[in-house]
């Protein structure tokens, strides 16, 4: 599998990152590599196998469904960059 | 009296117990010896006075006859991707600059409950992502062993590597880490100490910057496996904050350490007969084999047909749930930010910045194999090969107890070594991956040196949640191997 420049510059903004132009041509070389060296699973017979959902065989135990914790607004802010009031301050997003 | 930086655990714990000194002289020389170490650049923050804190409160206890056992009063450090309360928790990574944890994670609240003491927090390759400590927003660490007649500095792997580098230079007791594809066992093999991954679900992962969550698992270094099985039972434990932790009791793991492994069956899996092996690893192994036999154990040949599919395997699985995992970096609720024309464009400028180079890779890659149109071809096939990995040993443990295999490819390679191939840098984790892939536990116990003169480690594989007898057969290794070598630095005697 070989990634091209644009494709490699699609994925970034889906993963919202910032990639300079000069970058992409050696990110797309790199992320072609591994991507081929992933590929050999391809050789894999996996028909019947059902994927792995849960690492140890075990079921999820069930709690009351109450409130446990909570009231802790200026904990939950105390290492952002920019509150007001409790709240996150982002740049706005509304005219 | 012995230098108190080069006791073990144990040791320290019955020295204490006898008043041949206090825990307060315990931490004391331990701070002096993190000091003496920095030129490893182990530590991100060193948080002494928490640890003389903690050893006054031993102190105390222990006046009154009211002492906690094994752990208290013994400092140790810390990984720097466990959250610590009102303690800077960075996970190596510039994007969560100056981010202090409003709560402490659990497996670190159960140590200090335990009487444990905190000397610092160590140095880690960004988010856990490397196999040398060389991808840390903080630097390079150091391992403190050098090539006998060659001053070169080499890396102590990674990605827990200042916690290994720590252990082994005599900075700390013992300390934690975290163990993805091999970030707890690689290091300990390449700093000469022990090093263990316990069970998936074994220790709560609350708390800890979260990697890939199906295959993160806390574990210790320590110099001992002895030191490691009292560190283990201070860690484990169900917590209702982590629904993957189980529910079932922790036995006494230091009790298991009869030294008796007669008529244990130990797997040797032929599938880790790689291609181009170094005659010395080969040698280990069979050394390896050699001592349980001389014990009483019988190995038995065993296969483990997928085990070439387990790299490429993990590097599908681990970077999706990495992409998913790190989406939370965004400039808005921690850590950096990186003003922009809107919204959208302060999250790509934040996370621009603020990622490394290996983070960055990794993030695309898992976005990539799970976006429109290849989630099948890519993450569904790698989590159906995954359960083929995880039957291969289930299958395997149907005949065996224990598995043994090497811990690593090589002894550990020079600093900036393997930094241009990214694929040359996954191949240290061949024999560590598979064990995260199926969930099960893993210790590495130093077994010899290398050509060179540096450490080699051997890996026991546990069945799950049957860390006691994993750790029995790497008692036996350790006795058998009377491994005794020092690394060229030791920050305790410089104290």
């Amino acid at each position: 599998m070989s990634l091209d420049k644009s494709t490699v510059a699609r994925i970034a903004n889906l993963a919202r990152i910032e990639v300079p132009e000069s970058d992409l041509e050696p990110l797309a070389g790199e992320l072609s590599s591994i991507l081929t060296w992933i590929e050999q699973l391809s050789e894999v017979d996996v028909e019947g196998v059902q994927p792995m959902t849960s690492v140890a065989p075990m079921n999820l135990k069930q709690r009351e469904d109450e409130v446990t914790d909570g009231g802790r607004a200026a904990d939950v802010v105390a290492n952002a960059p920019e509150t007001v009031d409790g709240y996150f301050l982002v740049p706005k997003v509304i005219e | 009296m012995t230098t108190l930086t080069d006791l073990t655990i144990a040791d320290a714990q019955a020295g204490l117990a006898k008043g041949d000194f206090s825990a307060r002289e315990l931490a004391e020389a331990h701070i002096r010896a993190t000091e003496a170490g920095r030129p490893l650049n182990a530590m991100i923050t060193e948080t002494g006075d928490r640890a003389v804190a903690a050893a006054e409160a031993a102190d105390d206890r222990r006046k009154k006859g009211e002492g906690l056992g094994p752990l208290d009063g013994i400092p140790v450090a810390v990984k720097d991707l466990f959250c610590t309360e009102g303690v800077l928790t960075t996970a190596g990574s510039h994007i969560l600059d100056g981010f202090t944890p409003p709560y402490e994670s659990t497996v670190t609240a159960n140590l200090w409950r335990s009487g444990a003491g905190m000397l610092g927090k160590t140095n880690l390759d960004e988010f856990a992502m490397g196999s040398s400590n060389m991808t840390s927003y903080h630097g390079p660490v150091h391992n403190p062993w050098r090539r006998q007649g060659d001053n070169q500095p080499l890396v102590p792997g990674g990605s827990s590597g200042g916690s290994a580098a720590a252990v082994a230079a005599r900075m700390c007791l013992g300390a934690l880490g975290t163990d993805t594809g091999g970030s707890i066992r690689q290091p300990a093999s390449f700093c000469g100490i022990v090093g263990m991954k316990p069970t998936y679900g074994r220790c709560s992962r609350w708390g800890i910057v979260a990697f890939a969550s199906s295959l993160d698992q806390a574990g210790p270094f320590t110099r001992t496996v002895r030191d490691a099985a009292i560190m283990l039972n201070g860690m484990a434990g169900h917590d209702p904050k982590d629904s993957t932790s189980v529910d079932m009791t922790v036995p006494d793991f230091a009790a298991a350490l009869s030294g008796d492994i007669r008529g244990l069956k130990v797997g040797i899996p032929a599938e880790y007969r790689v291609d181009g092996m170094s005659a010395e690893i080969e040698a280990l192994w069979q050394q390896g084999i050699d001592w349980l036999r001389d014990a009483g154990a019988e190995p038995v040949e065993i296969s483990l047909p997928h085990t070439k599919y387990a790299l490429p395997t993990y590097y599908i699985i681990a970077p999706a749930e990495a992409s998913s995992n790190l989406a939370r970096y965004d400039g808005v609720k921690y850590g950096l930010r990186v003003e922009g024309s809107d919204l959208n464009d302060m999250y790509a400028k934040t996370r621009g910045e603020g990622f490394g180079d290996e983070v960055r890779r990794r993030v695309l890659i898992g976005t990539y194999v799970l976006s429109a149109g290849y989630y099948d071809a890519y993450y569904l096939k790698a989590q159906r090969v995954r359960t083929l990995i995880a039957r291969d040993f289930t299958q395997a443990f149907e005949n065996v107890d224990v598995i043994l295999t090497p811990t690593t490819p090589s002894a550990a390679f020079a600093v900036g070594e393997k930094m241009d191939d990214p694929v040359a840098m996954y191949l240290n984790d061949v024999f560590t991956v598979p064990v995260n892939l199926a969930g099960l536990p893993g210790i590495s116990v130093p077994a010899g040196l290398s050509e060179g003169g540096l450490p080699l480690g051997l890996q026991v594989i546990g069945k799950a949640f049957d860390e006691a007898t994993m750790l029995r057969a790497a008692d036996v290794i350790e006795r058998a191997a009377a491994f005794t070598a020092r690394p060229a630095f030791i920050a305790g005697e410089a104290a």
